[in-house]
Formats: structure tokens, sequence, C-alpha cells
């Protein structure tokens, strides 16, 4: 539904809501809320309705006006905090495009470091307990001469461990 | 008459699938040959048997016969010849349909390569690819068959689809079809998915023959992973190829400036080769020291089980709605097949887990082992990132009933550090030394690289400090340039010796060393290529620049040293069923003429879909990247245009370029090669030896 919703926004005239300032940007300064203003909050939101597409880069005509939406807000004195709150007032958590660190969205933040730290715990315990598990240096470019006995050698092995 | 035949074929592969594991089990067990030659011969039919079927439906959309539901879906008579013919894989029905001849393809290979060398493994091969392909046969045949047709119900005056022609209904054949998403009409379309599917089902062989010699008890031996080292390394090609050109493709059509959006999509594509290159890297600890068996199986078993869910999330769109799940029968099957497959394959382990003791143990904490182990946690680490991000969204909606976005910013943060941490052990990992690494060797040997790295650094930053004050960007640039020299200098030091050693020419001898260790060489190249991307992700993280502004003919728009002149707009008819509209401007540099761009915008009348088509001014420092965002509708007198530049972009290809021909050497390994180059560092007899010794040992205690 919302895809033809969409599709019907698009109209083949692309009747774009371009500010009706033309403004020269040689030298000129560009009058505040420019373009790059409204890109700037933009990029942090999500397009409200179609999947995966930040509004910054969105075609849709719903976006173009969400758009322009964002640049009267920031000409009536909006901070990029203020407009990015009434987003997701409107259409909810959804339009973040970082998940807030609060919450349960914590979690999604929360577990890859927990799993690299634990990972990281395992790993070290697994290395060192090979370590220790060594029973004989089993050394092959540089064995001992083969006529010790293996016997001999795990003694030998056992009680230079008990030494140290 | 025609789509019956492939209906048939279609049908006959299902049944000489299941028909083909059954019989391979029961040869298996009752330990007769002919039912396993049998199964062998079932599953070599089932190969040409979906050419077939593959045919029909290419056939169909090229002559574009709209009676077929699949052809009026993705094919159209606007399209060119070679559109409708990638649209066998431009659709669900297509696509299913494709992979399951892709992996018939392989799995028909490995039975006439491998027959007479893994006889004991074959049945169990045999069982678990034909097991994997009865699901996707059977999910074409009876879910997304793509020779349903189109009928028209005069009860409800309604369209409906199905194989035969249901009581009372006319068939339906429509003027035109609705033909490929726009996005998808481009060459892009011949690269990108055919590898990606290539790569994803090229992962069943060594699953198969790892899981069958957890079945016959002999996955301790390295047998299945020598086996299948190339099938392993041609799976992962195929993959990577297909990241790097889907990457491309985004950048080329997208339009959003960028080729890696973290988008659900590319996420599944890019976890399970995550896992792939943790088990391509580890399998080594397995051949050269017999370690770490349980955990190459777990890797391998991972990575196909994410292929098929990366499948199970392409085509059933999970992520971007939980509602798409239930939509058709294709979401249940395919996670139910999933967790079988995944549950089931770990069981299986535990079950042989004696069959998989390590056989030797670690002499310094300072080793190559350390470095491997090091490598596979970070790559898991990155891939769980990954998966918990990519599924988050859907969990939320579950628990919370909260629909939520997880964006690049999550994405970046989180597995920034890691990537990071991985292309520093990318470049002092390989001169570990197996068992023990003498600190101060490494530090000798590390030390001209540090160095070097750090001049370039240090010139790099001064060069650019005050208009980009980034420390986390000089940190990356850091360690890229650590990287290269240090993986530079293993070229120079092995070509160093040899001519020492043989008295040869300094490039003669290069290319001897490489064309003698060519596992080893290629691998290095594979990680010099690695290096020039992550140059271009820096580049392209810390120093991209971006401005968008409307102006008017012959007024300018500036970034960076860059200014781009508007000259005019026109309209006029393309290929295609489009209609495209194209502005004319120029580019100046320091203010120096240096091209003129022809920015678009393509509108499908058909579909009612815009298309942006960037127009790029490319060189090796940086790429301009123009958008035609938008015009002004009366007299069209300005136009808005965005305007991204991306430095060191065109690093990311050329890497991908580098990481490819490494991987074409490494795979390139004659036999006569891959004995003498393999050194082993347990031949048989101080290995039993080990054992009996630690046996001893234990007793004594």
């Amino acid at each position: 539904m919302t895809r033809k919703l969409i599709l019907m926004l698009v109209t083949l005239s692309a009747s774009f809501a371009i500010a009706a300032v033309v403004s020269a940007q040689d030298g000129t300064p560009v009058p505040y809320p420019s373009d790059d203003d409204v890109n700037r909050v933009a990029k942090q939101l999500y397009c409200p309705v179609c999947p995966n597409t930040p509004l910054d880069v969105c075609e849709t005509k719903a976006c173009q006006d969400w758009r322009a939406q964002i640049k009267d807000q920031l000409a009536a004195g909006w901070t990029d905090e203020q407009v990015i709150q009434y987003f997701v007032a409107q259409y909810g958590e959804r339009v973040l495009a970082e998940p807030r660190r609060s919450g349960f969205t914590s979690f999604v933040w929360l577990l890859p470091v927990l799993s690299v730290i634990i990972g990281l715990v395992v790993v070290a315990q697994i290395l060192r307990s090979w370590k220790a598990r060594r029973p004989t240096p089993v050394l092959v470019e540089s064995a001992p001469s083969p006529d010790v006995p293996p016997e001999v050698l795990a003694r030998l092995e056992k009680e230079l461990r008990e030494m140290s | 008459m025609l789509y019956d035949l492939g209906y048939f074929a279609l049908l006959i592969s299902f049944v000489l699938v299941l028909y083909s594991a059954a019989a391979a089990v029961f040869g298996a067990q009752t330990k007769r040959a002919e039912f396993i030659e049998s199964a062998r011969n079932a599953a070599l039919v089932v190969f040409p048997l979906l050419t077939l079927a593959v045919l029909i439906v290419v056939y169909g959309l090229v002559t574009l016969d709209f009676s077929q539901a699949y052809v009026a879906d993705v094919s159209s008579r606007t399209m060119s010849t070679f559109l409708r013919v990638t649209a066998l894989w431009g659709g669900q029905q297509g696509s299913i349909l494709f992979w399951a001849w892709m992996m018939s393809g392989f799995t028909a290979t490995v039975m006439i390569r491998k027959w007479r060398r893994d006889r004991e493994l074959m049945p169990w091969v045999i069982f678990v690819t034909m097991g994997t392909l009865a699901f996707f046969v059977g999910l074409s045949f009876f879910i997304t068959n793509p020779f349903a047709r189109l009928w028209h119900d005069p009860a409800t005056d309604g369209i409906i689809t199905a194989v035969f022609q249901p009581k009372g209904m006319m068939a339906y054949v429509p003027q035109d079809g609705q033909g490929l998403n726009p996005l998808l009409r481009h060459f892009g379309m011949i690269g990108h998915p055919p590898t990606t599917y290539l790569g994803f089902t090229g992962f069943v062989i060594p699953y198969a023959f790892a899981i069958a010699a957890l079945i016959t008890g002999k996955a301790g031996d390295d047998e299945w992973i020598r086996t299948t080292r190339r099938w392993t390394l041609v799976a992962w090609l195929f993959l990577s190829i297909g990241l790097v050109l889907g990457g491309r493709w985004a950048y080329d059509v997208l339009g959003w400036g960028g080729y890696w959006g973290w988008d659900p999509v590319e996420n599944a594509m890019l976890m399970p080769w995550l896992t792939g290159t943790a088990f391509l890297h580890s399998v080594m600890m397995h051949e050269k020291r017999g370690m770490l068996k349980v955990w190459n199986v777990v890797l391998i078993i991972l990575t196909y089980s994410l292929a098929v869910f990366g499948t199970f999330i392409t085509r059933t769109g999970v992520i971007g709605s939980v509602h798409a799940f239930a939509k058709s029968a294709m979401g249940p099957s395919f996670l139910i097949f999933v967790a079988v497959t995944f549950l089931g394959s770990l069981l299986l382990m535990f079950r042989r887990l004696n069959t998989l003791k390590t056989e030797h143990e670690l002499d310094s904490l300072l080793s190559r082992e350390s470095a491997f182990v090091l490598q596979n946690l970070l790559f898991l680490g990155i891939a769980f990132a990954v998966f918990w991000g990519t599924t988050f969204p859907m969990i939320s909606e579950l628990v919370t009933g909260t629909k939520i976005t997880v964006g690049p910013p999550f994405f970046k943060q989180v597995t920034g550090p890691l990537f990071g941490a991985l292309v520093l052990l990318m470049g002092i990992g390989p001169l570990f030394a197996w068992r023990k690494q003498a600190a101060g060797k490494l530090g000798r040997s590390l030390l001209l690289p540090f160095v070097g790295s750090v001049i370039i650094t240090i010139a790099a930053g001064l060069s650019h400090w005050p208009q980009h004050p980034y420390p986390l960007a000089l940190f990356g640039l850091w360690l890229v340039s650590f990287v290269a020299l240090a993986t530079l200098l293993e070229f120079w030091r092995g070509a160093r010796a040899r001519v020492r050693g043989q008295g040869e020419n300094f490039f003669v001898a290069l290319g001897h060393l490489m064309s003698r260790n060519r596992r080893r060489y290629g691998g290095y190249i594979i990680h010099f290529g690695v290096v020039m991307m992550a140059l271009g992700v820096v580049g392209d993280e810390f120093y991209k620049e971006e401005t968008q502004g409307t102006i008017g003919a012959g007024q300018s728009l500036a970034v960076a040293n860059y200014r781009l002149t508007f000259e005019d707009l026109r309209q006029y008819p393309g290929s295609d069923g489009r209609e495209i509209i194209e502005a004319t401007a120029k580019l100046y540099r320091d203010g120096k003429y240096v091209a003129t761009l022809k920015p678009r915008r393509d509108f499908f009348v058909t579909q009612q879909q815009p298309v942006t088509v960037p127009a790029v001014y490319s060189t090796p420092g940086a790429d301009v990247y123009v958008l035609l965002v938008g015009w002004e509708d009366i007299g069209w007198s300005a136009s808005t245009f965005k305007i991204y530049v991306n430095p060191l972009i065109n690093w990311v290809w050329a890497g991908g370029f580098t990481f490819v021909i490494g991987t074409l050497i490494a795979v390139w390994t004659s036999l006569d090669d891959e004995r003498a180059a393999s050194y082993v560092l347990r031949p048989a007899a101080p290995v039993a030896y080990g054992r009996s010794a630690s046996h001893i040992a234990g007793s004594g205690r």
C-alpha cells in the first residue's frame, strides 16, 4: 500500500519544490538554511516510509516534502536536535539512523561489545590452557636426538616443569 | 507445451534429488556400491534437467511469452535481449531456480572430479548436497514455481496465477510485462547477482565434505580440508567479486555517492564472507598443526548457514518488515530449513567431538597460532555485530512492537575498531612464526615499516591538517601505510633471499618466489588488496565532502577545490521506455576547466519511477560525483545539483581488483606445487610420539 502511494506521489514532471530564491553561489553567502544545512539534519534521519533509505538521499515526493519541512523548521529557528525530536514524535523511532543508547535499543549496542570482551576472555583462557597442557616439545625441526626413549623424555619434561 | 516440459523437468529433478539422497545413505549403510553409483548418476542427471528448466524460462523471457506469470512480472517489450536474459535472476521464482541450477552444477562437478579420490566421503557428500538441493528445487516446484501461468477468473474478474488451468478460467495474456525494476536495468546485472549466487552456492561443497567427514568419523584428518581447499577459495572468490561488483553497482546506480550502505541485503552477503574468510585462515591451523579442528567445523557450518540465511533475508524481505514473513510460504520454509541444518550440523559435531582432538599444544603465546586465534575472534566479532545489527529491528518489533532502524552509524562505530584491529593483525600476523616468535626479532622486522609509516603519516598530516583536523583519519593512514609496508617487505625479504641464494636478478627472484609459493604470496597480494581498499575507506569515511545547491545558467556551485557551472538542461526520450532529463555542466578544478559533466534523471514511464544517473569525473586522487537532484519546472532556468567529492575512492576498486588477482594466484596451485609448498609441521611419526608421551605424562599424574 505504502509503495503504491509512493509511486503515485512520484510524478513524471518531478514537480519539484525548489526553493523559490535561486541564489548565486559565487562568493555571496547562501542564506540560512542552505540545502547543506537541510542535508546535515536529513542525514541523521531515515525515510519514514521507504525501507532502509536515508532521508537525505531519498527521491520520493514524500521525502522531498519532508526535506522542505526541515528547511522551514530550521528557518523558523529550530535546532537540529529539535527537528529530529519532532520527526521521532511524528513517525516513531524508526526515523533515527542511529538507534538510541537507552531503553530496549541499548541492547543493540551492548551485545556486540560484550561478545567481543567475552570472546577475548575465552580466547585467552584457551591459549593459556593449550600452553599449560604442553606435555612435550614436539619439535620436529630441532627434535632432540631420536635415540632418547620417549618415556625418559616425558619424565625429564615433567621434572623440568615441577622445578619451574 | 514447452513450459510443461520445464515443469516436468523440475518435477523429475525433485524426485531424483530425493532418490539420490536416500540411495546414497542406503548404499553407505548397507555397503552396497551399486546404490551409491546410482545415487551419483541421479545427482549428475539433475544438472542437465535443471539446465533445461532454466533455458525454458530464459526462452520465455526473451520471446516475451506473457502468458507466463514470471515473464509478465520481470520482462517487457522495451527491454533489450541482454536484460531479458538477466531477468532470470531479477525476480523471486527465477532466482530460486537459478540458485538450484548453480548448486546442481557445483555438485555435478564435484562428483565427476572427486569421485575416485574421496570414495568414503562421497555417499555423505551426495546426501548433504542433495538434501540442500531438495530444499531449493522443492521451493521452486511447490512454492515459487517459475512455470506458473496467468488465468482470468470470470467470476471475480480477477487475475490469478496457477500452473494448471483452474476450472472455468481462461488463459490471460497481458499486452506487455511489468519489466525489471528500473534500478536493475544496468550492465551490472550480469556481474553482481550471478557471482554472489556462485559464492553462496559454492560454500555447500566444503560444508558437505565437512559433514561427510563428521559422519564417517574422519573430520580429525585434514582430508576434507585439502579436498575442498580450492572449492572454498573459488566460492569465496566469487563472493568477494560479488561484494565488490555490488559496491560498484550501488555507486553507479543508486545515486547517493557511496558504495556501501549497511543495508540488510548487503549485510546478508557480508556475513558469510566474514565467517568464510575466518575459515580460510583457520584451516591452516588444522593442516599445519592439527589444531582448531572443532572450530573449523563450526566455521564452515556457520558460513553455509549464513549463506542460506542471506538468501532468506534477500528473498523474503523479512528485515524490512516482519509482516513480509507471512506473505508466502517462503519465509517459514526457509527459517525451518536454516534452523534444521544449523542445529542438526552442530548436534552431529558434538556427537563426534571425540574425533576432533587437538594434536598439538602451544609453545608460546606469541606465535602464529595465537595470531590466527585472535584473527578468528575479530572476524567472528564483526560477523556477530553485523548479524545482531541486521536482525535487531526484527527483534525490536517482535519484543516491544516498536519499529526501529539500525543504520550506518551503528555499524561504523561498532565494526570500525574491529576492522582496524584486523587490518593491523593482517600486517603483523604473517610475520609470526609457528609455535614461538621471538619478540626481539619481531620488533626488528617491524621497525622499518613502523618508521616508514610514521614518516608518511606525519607528512600527510602536515599537508592537510588545518583543513582536515581528524586524528582518527591520521591513525587510519598510519595503519594502512604500516601494513602496506610490512606486506611489501615480506616480498622484498623473500626475493632478496633468492637473490643471495640463487644469484638471480631481483625481479626474476620475485617471480620465482611467487610461482613457488602461490598460496602464500597469493595471500599476501590479497592482503595488499585489502590495504588498498582500506585506504579508499579511510578517504571516503573522513575526507568526503558534499554540497547541494540550486543554480541558474552560468552560475556555479563550489565544493573543496572544485567548481561546477551549470550550462543548460534538456529532455529527450531514451531507450527502454524512459524519458531523460539531462543537465550539462562544466567542472573546474582550482579555476581550470577539467570536464563537461552530464548528470541525468531517467523516468521510467510504465513504472513511474525515477532513476538518478550520476556524472562522475574520476581521478586516482578523487571522484567528483555529480547528481541532478531537481530543476525549476517553469522555464528550466535553474537546476539543483548535489556534488560529492570522494577522495581515494578508486583505491577501493583497485584494491578489489588486486584482491581478485591474489586469490586467482592462490587458487592456481597445481598438485605438485601443493605437495611441495605445504610444509607440514607434523609428519606422522612425531605425532604418534607426541600422543604416547602425553599419555604417559597423563598416567603419571
